[in-house]
Parts: structure tokens; C-alpha cells; sequence
């Protein structure tokens, strides 16, 4: 038997990625880091910004930065919407340190909800880490 | 009668001006494919954006604290027309289309004695609506400098809408585009986009229960304005294919029509030269005979 699922990522230029059978997907979700198997209940969530984590059924692992988004989860078919996303692999270092400075500036920007603040310090956070690898 | 080399000049001119409609008619045609994949590949972001959407608000039961921006202000008082056009001219009549759709819709608004505020993107709107809307457009958006309709003039063109919603600015929002049907049809469009129009919401009204994190209505407040963006962006993806449907179709009869009058020229320039030889002829065989 087959245990794995749809995924599809689509941007708003294009459908991003899309893939018949990924066995796991960790996103990052608002409220903490979430792991999706086959047969999940139907959810709708949010994304902060982070690492989409592909499990595909033969083992293999894809890594994706994304900004923000929705997921939404249905029938065994996972839509992730996204308006900016990044592969890993094929990111480009001068890219995530621009995207860098600006989420330092923005952060220094004084009018700014504490709900918006948190999440360019998520950003800063992310974007580091990527960085250092 | 115009001479001869009035002609000549004439038919010149008309092959150089279908120079001209030929090559932007080969522009456009290149274009368009570009514009139409793009158009294409947009829509699954906003289909999928409605029906989340849809779901969400579906599920909402306490509709009398959801968010303003799908419920409306509950008052009808002011209305935003947001008219998307292109920035440039020679392409038929695309432009004047939407615009014409869009001052239907004024007057209907007028008439009916609500406040009407305008809100142009892209230049040629702007232009044909400020003789007799000036007063009312608050707003005027170009994308001159961006070749191909991307995300972030979208989000620009909808963080402003929000910003002014968010101010009470107005109460409804219309958006008018063109869609794309194919290269010699597009249909103008009138899009309600606050608040979203109920019997959409109603129509798929049996789906399953879904689990939200965080709460249904924080969601959905989240979600609003990016769906507005997304709507925009759709609007802008379906102008620039119909744009340049609509040029290459215009393109392509004025250059038909340039070759009929270079035709219709030629017959004339021939006739004249041919009177012009026969005059000549008259003339010397009437004197040669007086002698």
C-alpha cells in the first residue's frame, strides 16, 4: 500500500512545486513547527516564516524557505500557498542576506505591532541559521 | 486632383505606417503567449486562496463578529471602484472597454445618490476618467516600469485599498479588468471584492469539518487582505494577456487596412500617370496634325 500524499506549492506566479507522493511534511506552522502523515484531519493553518521540511517516500528530504503562507489539508492532498518561497539548495547566499538586512531594518521600524515584531524576529532567527550552514 | 508624386508619397507613407502595425503586431503575438502562460499559471494560486476562503467562512458560525472585510460595513453609502487598465494605447479597444463598463457602473452608483471614489491603475484609465470623474479618483496607480504583472505591484495596489478601508474610507469595493476568453474576446469585467459577495460563499455549503490553528476568525482576518492582493493580481494577470490579445488582434486589421489602402493608392496612382501619358500623346498628335 501506498502511505503517501499530494503536495502542491503554488505561488502566486506559479504553481511552485507539486508532488504525488511525499510520505511527511513538517511546516512551519503559527503555533509551532508541525509534522503532517497520510490520513491527517483537514486543517487550515497558518505559516510563519521558516523551513518547509519534504519527506518524500523514498527517504529523500527536500528544504524550503518560506515567508509566510497557509496550509490547507484535505482528502489527502496538502495546498501550500505561499508568496515567497525558496529551495534550499539553490538559494543564492547574496539573496538571504539581503532579505537579511531588510527584515533588520524593518525590525528597527518603531510602529509596528508586537504580533509583526515577532515575526521578523522569527525571520532574523531563520534567515541566520541559514546563513551559517 | 493630387499629382503624381502626391500619390507616391502618400502610398509610402501608408507601407511604412504597416511597417510599423506589423511589427507590433509580432510584439504583441510574442507577448501574448508569455502573458497567457502567466495567466495560466496564476490561477491556481487564487482558486485555491476562494476556496480556503469559502471554507472558512463557511464554518464561521458567529457571523456578526467576523472580520468587516468579508461581512462589509453593513452600510452601502460609499463605493470604490478600482479600474485597472493598461498603460498603453494601440490596442483597439481594451482600454475604452473597461472604462465604459466602469462608467455604467458610476452612473448607475450615482443615480442611486451614493459617493463614489476612484481609485486607476495603470495610465490610459486614468486619462480617459479624469474629464468627468477627476474629483472623485483619490488614487492614481502605474506599473510603468515592471514589464510583466508581478506580485508585488498587487500588494501595493491592495495594502492601499486595505489602508483606506481600514480608515472607513468607503464601503464596498469594485474592481473592473478585462478577462482574458481568447485573443480576439475579452470581457469586461465588474468584481465585487468587499465584501465578498454572499452567494459565493453559499454556493459549495456541504464541505467537511476542518481543523483551525489558530481560530477560524483570526484566519480569516489574516487572509482577507492577502486574498485581495491575490484577486488584484489575478486582475492584473487576465488584463495584460487580454491587453495584448486585443493589441495583436487591432494590430493585425490595421495592417490589413494599410495593405487595402496601399492597393486602393496604387490603382489611383496608375490611372493618373496613365492620364498624364495619354494627355501627353493627345496633345502631340492634335499639334502634329494642325500642321
Amino acid at each position: 500500500m501506498n502511505n503517501g500524499f499530494k503536495l502542491e506549492i503554488v505561488n502566486p506566479e506559479k504553481s511552485f512545486l507539486s508532488k504525488e507522493n511525499v510520505s511527511e511534511v513538517v511546516v512551519p506552522a503559527y503555533e509551532g513547527e508541525m509534522g503532517i502523515l497520510k490520513n491527517h484531519i483537514s486543517i487550515i493553518s497558518f505559516l510563519k516564516p521558516g523551513l518547509v521540511k519534504v519527506f518524500e517516500t523514498d527517504s529523500k528530504e527536500e528544504n524550503y524557505y518560506v515567508e509566510d503562507g497557509i496550509i490547507e489539508f484535505k482528502n489527502n492532498c496538502l495546498s501550500i500557498l505561499t508568496s515567497n518561497i525558496f529551495d534550499i539548495k539553490k538559494i543564492d547566499k547574496k539573496e538571504v542576506s539581503n532579505i537579511l538586512a531588510k527584515a533588520e531594518k524593518d525590525v528597527q521600524n518603531s510602529d509596528i505591532s508586537d504580533q509583526a515584531k515577532y515575526l521578523i524576529d522569527h525571520k532574523i532567527e531563520v534567515l541566520k541559521s541559514l546563513t551559517l550552514n | 486632383m493630387p499629382s503624381l508624386d502626391d500619390f507616391r508619397k502618400r502610398i509610402k507613407s501608408v507601407k511604412s505606417t504597416q511597417k510599423i502595425t506589423k511589427a507590433m503586431q509580432m510584439v504583441a503575438a510574442a507577448k501574448l503567449r508569455k502573458a497567457q502562460e502567466n495567466a495560466e499559471k496564476g490561477r491556481p494560486y487564487s482558486e485555491k486562496m476562494n476556496n480556503i476562503i469559502l471554507n472558512l467562512s463557511n464554518s464561521i458560525t458567529d457571523k456578526e463578529n467576523a472580520p468587516k472585510l468579508l461581512t462589509g460595513t453593513g452600510a452601502d453609502k460609499v463605493h470604490l471602484c478600482v479600474v485597472l487598465t493598461a498603460d498603453r494605447g494601440l490596442c483597439g479597444g481594451f482600454n475604452s472597454n473597461i472604462v465604459k463598463k466602469a462608467k455604467s457602473f458610476f452612473k448607475k452608483i450615482k443615480s442611486e445618490g451614493k459617493s463614489l471614489k476612484i481609485i486607476t491603475v495603470g495610465s490610459k484609465g486614468y486619462d480617459q476618467l479624469k474629464r468627468v470623474y477627476g474629483s472623485q479618483i483619490i488614487e492614481k496607480i502605474s506599473f510603468k516600469n515592471s514589464k510583466v504583472a508581478n506580485y508585488l505591484d498587487a500588494e501595493i495596489a491592495g495594502k492601499k485599498i486595505i489602508e483606506l478601508f481600514e480608515k472607513n474610507e468607503f464601503d464596498m469595493c469594485t474592481i473592473f479588468y478585462n478577462q482574458f476568453k481568447n485573443v480576439i474576446t475579452q470581457i469586461p469585467q465588474e468584481q465585487q471584492i468587499i465584501p465578498l459577495k454572499s452567494n459565493e460563499i453559499k454556493k459549495n455549503s456541504v464541505e467537511d469539518n476542518y481543523e483551525f490553528e489558530p481560530e477560524e476568525d483570526e484566519i480569516l482576518s489574516n487572509l482577507l487582505p492577502k486574498n485581495i492582493s491575490t484577486q488584484i493580481f489575478k486582475a492584473m494577470l487576465e488584463n495584460s494577456a487580454s491587453e495584448q490579445g486585443s493589441r495583436m488582434t487591432a494590430m493585425d486589421s490595421a495592417t490589413r487596412n494599410a495593405g487595402e489602402l496601399v492597393d486602393k493608392l496604387t490603382i489611383n496612382y496608375n490611372r493618373s500617370r496613365q492620364a498624364a501619358i495619354t494627355k501627353e500623346l493627345i496633345e502631340i498628335i492634335s499639334g502634329a496634325e494642325s500642321l
